[in-house]
């Protein structure tokens, strides 16, 4: 048992080691003249924040799930 | 949130970029062209080394400039803008309409300043009110401010907001920082909220109840590929004090007792959102929201959406959004035991809502380079349909539907 855990710390260790250098390895692959077209307002998650933040208070106070919507909300004791 | 805006700063970081490098190879023409003629037209050996300096200096002040260029412009402050929005939402009894304004300008393209005005004018005669109470009539005005300030990768955000009704006051301070990593593909977000409360109750000036709350929020935004981004949004919130309504009754053996709700409450929730180009002018989007709580709630939410553009003016959106959700541990329709916590709130209740929606946006008049108005308006029709809330008036499950209007002018600038 004893052994079996220090295996694992060492393969946890080794992973741990090895992270790094995985993740250098990968490299942006979507270069800075390819995102023209993400660019246009229409590839955007949120246009208006003005109209999304009084949809979200809509939904706020009618619904028992809250938050993680991205927008800031307020007032009303439910920001 | 500020993640969303990450594909304009990125392409203006494109544009930025393009400048410094085209400078960079005219200095750099220019200054191999120097050294050349200085070694070929014989100078003095003391003039040679005085260029080499001079040459080395300026490769090093080039470099050096370059470096700290491209770092200074990677991200960018929001965008100016002003917005002017008239909102209705009318159902189930419950009619809320009013102004809103928002007003976003930058100073100096270091920071960003921002002033919202949000007005709630509330005619309520719910199934809660008519069935306990007397319709009722009241407004709420909510003040925000908020400042932007951008340095190298990252974009740092301190707002607040005031809220005021007559029986309620709700202030909250926001701290919130964007950092764009790995070469600009990746926006992470990080931010914090503590919001306090003052509960009171009309017409009983002795009632005076507090309640705090705490928010915590992670996100990040990735773009896949030149025309599909994602983002994966966590928020944590905690809150603490009096959380139930001083007006709400819930019934125990058919008889009307206050509501009694826990005070304190722990909520989580992930939420998953995709955008995606499908063919030439048409993006496809979908969102999903995982939520749970200590009161017991676990709720789905989910929407599909498509937007495109009708010639170069128009832009339309359609949406199809979809919750549910189960109750509250404490919830009851109509209890048959005796409990310490007691609630007939049928926001806590076993439901599913729907609601299609659809929103169009005109550029009215665009100056390039200077100023540009879009005209909008969006509806959503919703419908709710209850499980276990009953209509005491005619002793089937309640449900009921709501229009929610936007008309909006956005002026950018």
């Amino acid at each position: 048992m004893k052994a079996l855990a220090l295996c694992s710390l060492r393969s946890l260790a080794l992973l741990a080691a090895l992270a790094p250098a995985a993740g250098c390895s990968i490299q942006p692959w979507v270069k800075p003249y390819e995102r023209e077209r993400l660019a246009d307002p229409i590839m955007t998650l949120s246009r208006d924040p003005l109209s999304d933040k009084h949809r979200e208070h809509v939904y706020e106070v009618r619904e028992g799930a809250r938050g993680a919507a991205g927008v800031q909300g307020g007032g009303c004791g439910c920001n | 949130m500020a993640a969303t805006e990450a594909p304009q700063a990125r392409s203006a970081t494109l544009r930025h970029s393009s400048r410094p490098c085209a400078r960079l190879c005219a200095r750099l023409r220019r200054l191999v062209a120097a050294v050349r003629r200085a070694l070929t037209e014989g100078f003095a050996r003391r003039a040679g080394v005085r260029a080499e300096r001079q040459a080395t200096a300026q490769v090093f002040g080039l470099v050096g400039g370059l470096l700290m260029g491209s770092g200074a412009s990677a991200i960018e402050l929001p965008e100016d803008r002003g917005d002017a929005m008239y909102h209705l939402y009318d159902g189930g009894g419950v009619e809320a309409q009013g102004p809103a304004l928002l007003v976003r300008k930058s100073i100096a393209d270091k920071v960003s300043l921002s002033a919202s005005y949000y007005v709630d004018m509330v005619s309520n005669a719910s199934i809660d009110v008519v069935t306990t109470a007397s319709p009722y009539k009241e407004t709420r005005n909510e003040y925000g401010v908020g400042a932007d300030y951008v340095y190298r990768n990252a974009r740092m955000s301190l707002s607040g907001s005031s809220s005021k009704e007559p029986d309620y006051q709700a202030d909250a301070v926001n701290v919130d920082v964007a950092q764009e990593v790995f070469g600009g593909m990746t926006t992470v977000n990080l931010g914090f909220t503590r919001a306090s409360d003052e509960v009171g109750k009309k017409d009983s000036p002795e009632f005076s109840e507090t309640a705090s709350h705490w928010r915590y929020r992670v996100g990040v935004t990735q773009i896949l590929t030149p025309r599909w981004l994602a983002s994966v949004n966590i928020e944590a919130i905690s809150d603490d004090g009096y959380l139930g309504s001083p007006y709400r009754s819930a019934l125990v053996y058919g008889a009307s007792v206050p509501e009694r709700v826990p005070s304190t409450r722990s909520s989580r929730a992930v939420k998953l959102r995709t955008l995606g180009e499908v063919g030439s002018y048409g993006v496809a989007f979908a969102d999903y929201r995982y939520y749970w709580d200590t009161w017991g709630i676990r709720a789905h939410t989910m929407g599909v959406g498509f937007s495109r553009y009708f010639g170069d003016n128009l832009l339309a959106d359609a949406y199809l959004r979809y919750h549910t959700q189960g109750a509250a541990l404490f919830y009851s329709d109509n209890a048959s035991t005796e409990t310490v916590y007691i609630s007939r709130n049928r926001q806590l209740s076993t439901f599913s809502s729907i609601g299609p929606s659809v929103k169009v946006s005109y550029r009215a008049r665009q100056v390039p380079g200077s100023y540009e108005i879009r005209l909008n308006g969006a509806y959503e029709f919703l419908s709710f349909s209850f499980d276990d809330f009953t209509d005491v008036r005619t002793g089937t499950p309640y449900s009921y539907t709501a229009h929610v209007l936007q008309l909006f002018v956005t002026a950018k600038f």
